[in-house]
């Protein structure tokens, strides 16, 4: 009798994952699916409202990273007020790109000290009651408190440059409605201790000695689990720069040939196809000129710095040769570097927070760009996890009536898949119960890509990993939750 | 009483219907001058670690969110510090943040969670009524709270 093997995180109300693995009589692994219930009602959402509201909007999304959607729907919205997506003024873009950094030094901050740092600290096999970032409160007091001021000078970024917490304003189509102050800036460059972008970009140095440090002492380990080849896709500079912001759009695929060559991303639809699967609420995006079995890719951090040809920050950028020559210049397929990637791309948003902080554009008055209006525009950005497309189309109302989303999450979804079947390979197959072991490896796997689940929804509820463990008829013959 | 520092915290997401319970109610008392008089306000969509040093700067803490599974309108009980094990950046309970602002800044403040049943959670859509019954019991008990001078909380 065939068996499956369910691993489901039991979130609130629409966004949960589980992770079904399929066994023959003999307890080996057929098949494994990771689904993620979500995005639904996303592009519905917006439709018939006016178009100039998307950025504002669209943040309600997702709780972790409004800012992406913000900046990802305004760039779409330059595009059909005339101004994009290359028209905006100086101060708008440079404006525009300090928020986006600090979104990102505040987001990948966050995933270290949340999500990896117990794991590194206390060992991936360390009892769970410790592991986990109370236990990093207890025991690293000081490091803690590094994590929780470097995600707090991210916030403070954010709403010096969007203006609230929530509903930000900052960028409009066309441009932004605020300046940063001198009285900002200087909060940022000087102020008291540790709350300064000096002391930000020293934190994150030592959060990147971490983790490697850890992939020292565990090489075979970081290096194994979770590795796959795969293609790599991100925006980079017109010059091959790393650039989280803003350019042209490039993947390579595992041994580093180029297989979309810094295209528009406004015709991305050219290029990119997403797959409906019957057994999954999420598209599975996919290259078109690979086809749809074999077009998947990669995003998030490893795939930006596999596309990038350097890091325009010098800083990072000697992280970066250490890091490609790691694997001789080849694209890093290993999952788990996926964290070495983000914590290098940490220091490079700190450097560039400070980069454009002491840039006098900042505080210009030219806010607004304008220009012959379309009806279609495409934004693009690289957010936390991934590159995140929006693309929109008005009617004669000035109305939104189509609307496209693809998501970090939803570009990650078959290489989620693929890491939770190498999970479910080498660590479930032969088995017939669900150990701690188990739950541990599927939860690695996942952590390393931090999926959107279920953006902002939160209730009051919990957000427990539920393992079940199913006969071929749906009956559960184990059960384990935490 | 003597005066009590207190910081009324509503967190959830006001684009999907009744999740936004707390924000909304955190917000009827922002602009309340009688009740704002004595506390401070702050929302967001969801709770992460640097609350534990907000938090940490007050004597007691109300923590709102809407609730799916209470069957009451509202509930309103202690928060005892626990850690949550997660594999996700997206969620941190109430409790770990009391918990992180016991271990990192050696305060205790008193944390209470005012949960408020909600039914919908669409995407883009008004709350429900019956959500926005519960929303306006739930302010009258906070109302009463804080008038009071939190004497109900006294001893939790």
């Amino acid at each position: 009798m065939a068996r499956k093997i369910t691993i489901e995180p039991v979130t609130r109300v629409e966004g949960h994952g589980k992770v079904t693995i399929q066994l023959d009589p003999q307890n080996n692994v057929l098949e494994s699916r990771f689904h993620i219930v979500e995005f639904r009602g996303f592009e519905r959402f917006v439709q018939g409202r006016p178009y100039w509201e998307a950025p504002v909007l669209v943040q309600r999304l997702c709780g972790i990273c409004p800012v992406s959607h913000h900046l990802a729907a305004a760039k779409a919205m330059d595009v059909i007020v005339g101004a994009g997506p290359d028209g905006l003024t100086p101060t708008a873009e440079k404006m525009r790109r300090l928020m986006h950094y600090g979104q990102m030094f505040q987001s990948h901050a966050l995933h270290f000290f949340h999500l990896v740092s117990p794991d590194l600290l206390f060992g991936v096999d360390a009892d769970p009651a410790i592991r986990n970032v109370i236990g990093v409160a207890l025991k690293f007091p000081d490091l803690a408190v590094q994590g929780v001021m470097m995600r707090k000078f991210g916030q403070e970024i954010i709403r010096a440059t969007a203006g609230k917490k929530i509903h930000g304003t900052g960028a409009i189509p066309g441009g932004i409605n605020k300046n940063l102050s001198i009285q900002e800036r200087d909060e940022f460059l000087k102020g008291q201790d540790p709350m300064n972008i000096t002391k930000m970009i020293e934190w994150a140095k030592a959060a990147l000695d971490i983790f490697k440090d850890y992939h020292k002492k565990n090489k075979d380990f970081i290096d194994s689990f979770a590795t796959f080849p795969s293609s790599h896709l991100s925006l980079v500079r017109k010059d091959g720069a790393l650039d989280l912001y803003h350019g042209v759009l490039r993947a390579v695929d595992s041994d580093g040939k180029k297989i979309l060559n810094d295209v528009d991303y406004q015709d991305y639809l050219k290029y990119v196809g997403e797959e409906v699967k019957s057994w999954s609420y999420m598209k599975f995006p996919y290259l078109k000129s690979l086809g749809k079995k074999d077009g998947w890719y990669r995003v998030g951090p490893l795939a930006r710095l596999n596309t990038a040809d350097f890091i325009p920050t010098p800083l990072a950028q000697k992280e970066f040769e250490e890091f490609k020559a790691y694997t001789k210049g080849k694209p890093n397929n290993m999952s788990m570097h996926m964290h070495w990637a983000r914590l290098i791309e940490l220091l490079h948003s700190a450097e560039m927070i400070e980069q454009l902080l002491k840039d006098s554009d900042l505080q210009g008055d030219k806010l607004v760009a304008k220009g012959k209006k379309v009806k279609e525009g495409v934004g693009l950005i690289e957010a936390p996890r991934g590159t995140l497309f929006h693309h929109y189309r008005i009617n004669d109302n000035d109305q939104i009536e189509m609307a496209n989303l693809i998501v970090s999450t939803t570009n990650n979804n078959e290489p989620m898949n693929r890491a939770v079947n190498w999970v479910a390979m080498n660590t479930i197959n032969g088995k017939k119960e669900i150990t701690e072991g188990m739950l541990n490896a599927v939860e690695v796997a996942i952590r390393a890509y931090d999926p959107c689940l279920s953006c902002a929804t939160h209730a009051i509820g919990n957000m427990p990993l539920e393992v079940s463990l199913v006969d071929a008829d749906g009956n559960i013959l184990d059960q384990k939750r935490k | 009483m003597p005066d009590v520092k207190c910081l009324i915290y509503g967190y959830g997401n006001p684009g999907r219907q009744d999740d936004g319970l707390g924000i909304e109610l955190a917000t009827m008392v922002e602009n309340n001058p009688q009740l704002k008089h004595h506390v401070d306000v702050d929302y967001n969509y969801q709770l992460n670690i640097e609350d534990a040093l907000t938090i940490s700067e007050y004597d007691k803490v109300i923590f709102i969110d809407a609730a799916f599974n209470i069957d009451k309108p509202f509930v309103f009980y202690t928060i005892q510090p626990a850690d949550t094990i997660t594999f996700t950046t997206h969620y941190l309970s109430a409790e770990s943040i009391v918990a992180l602002c016991n271990d990192l800044y050696k305060k205790q403040p008193e944390s209470y969670m005012l949960a408020i049943q909600g039914y919908n959670w669409e995407l883009g859509l008004p709350m429900s009524e019956q959500a926005n019954s519960n929303l306006q019991l739930a302010y009258n008990f906070i109302s009463e709270v804080i008038l009071n001078r939190f004497s109900c909380c006294i001893t939790g």
